[in-house]
């Protein structure tokens, strides 16, 4: 059953990440050319994702448990530290570059061509080699 | 075509609604970054098939939308050097941050996380000063 729910919900994901434009890396781009020709699109996607869930994070205060688990994500400690700031960083200039975050690089890989696959692969290498890079950052 | 405020609003509202879903039923954060870096890591590999069924619909489901809504293009550069540069700051910045636009953006600042919301006021301001830096000064994108 859990993994069926992750099947739905991966694709409503999906779906939703397409229908909004953040499939579309002109689009992103264009919501960071704040002094270019700037496009506020997607301003109203973190808008309409953020509303639900924030309901829905009250709804947990609510109720004891998740219905298929045992017990909802507790909040990891607040503190700040380099490996969030630098991590953040690294992030949001990728993130202009291109115009690809990570699930509309995968939203995007049936249809993306070489440079969506390319991007993917080579973000998945990132990924894999993170753990030791964030070694030298504690 | 609808205008481009309300399919960012309406697309916006499923992302919502997946992430909603996800957190009440599975009881799990949905992070595109996490679920795809736990699997590659292995550090999540406790679920290792509720990631894959994740992340099948994710790849899967636009290919169906397609269908309904018409082609759809990334308009991603074809410039080797910046899909390189790119993917690997994307792919290591946003582990070592835990986090990308899902999980700090989308599921941070609706829980009004501390870490989830200053992850977010970087990346946003990185993202812009890219921008400037690549687009506007060097004409590289």
């Amino acid at each position: 059953m859990k993994n069926l729910i992750a099947l739905f919900c991966g694709g409503l994901f999906g779906i939703g990440l397409f229908i909004s434009g953040m499939t579309d890396t002109t689009k992103v781009q264009g919501w960071l050319d704040i002094f270019g020709n700037w496009d506020p699109t997607l301003a109203f996607v973190l808008f309409g994702a953020i509303i639900p869930m924030a309901i829905t994070w009250n709804i947990t205060k609510r109720i004891k448990k998740p219905i298929f688990t045992d017990r909802f994500p507790e909040k990891t400690e607040q503190k700040l530290n380099r490996p969030l700031i630098i991590g953040s960083m690294m992030f949001g200039m990728g993130w202009g570059l291109s115009g690809l975050c990570p699930g509309p690089a995968m939203a995007s890989l049936s249809f993306g061509g070489w440079q969506g696959l390319m991007f993917f692969f080579t973000m998945a290498i990132g990924m894999l080699f993170t753990p030791l890079i964030a070694k030298y950052l504690k | 075509m609808h205008p481009d405020w309300v399919s960012g609003l309406s697309g916006g509202l499923l992302i919502g609604f997946a992430a909603s879903a996800y957190l009440l039923l599975n009881g799990r954060i949905m992070g595109a970054s996490g679920i795809l870096g736990g699997l590659i890591d292995l550090t999540g590999y406790e679920n290792l098939l509720e990631r894959l069924c994740f992340l099948l619909g994710l790849v899967l489901s636009p290919i169906l939308a397609i269908q309904i809504a018409g082609g759809h293009d990334t308009q991603l550069t074809s410039n080797v050097y910046i899909i390189i540069a790119s993917g690997l700051l994307v792919g290591i910045g946003t582990r070592l941050a835990n986090g990308c636009t899902s999980g700090h953006g989308v599921c941070g600042i609706s829980r009004l996380s501390f870490r989830g919301i200053t992850a977010t006021i970087i990346y946003l301001l990185c993202g812009v000063v890219s921008i400037i830096f690549f687009k506007n000064l060097l004409g590289l994108i």
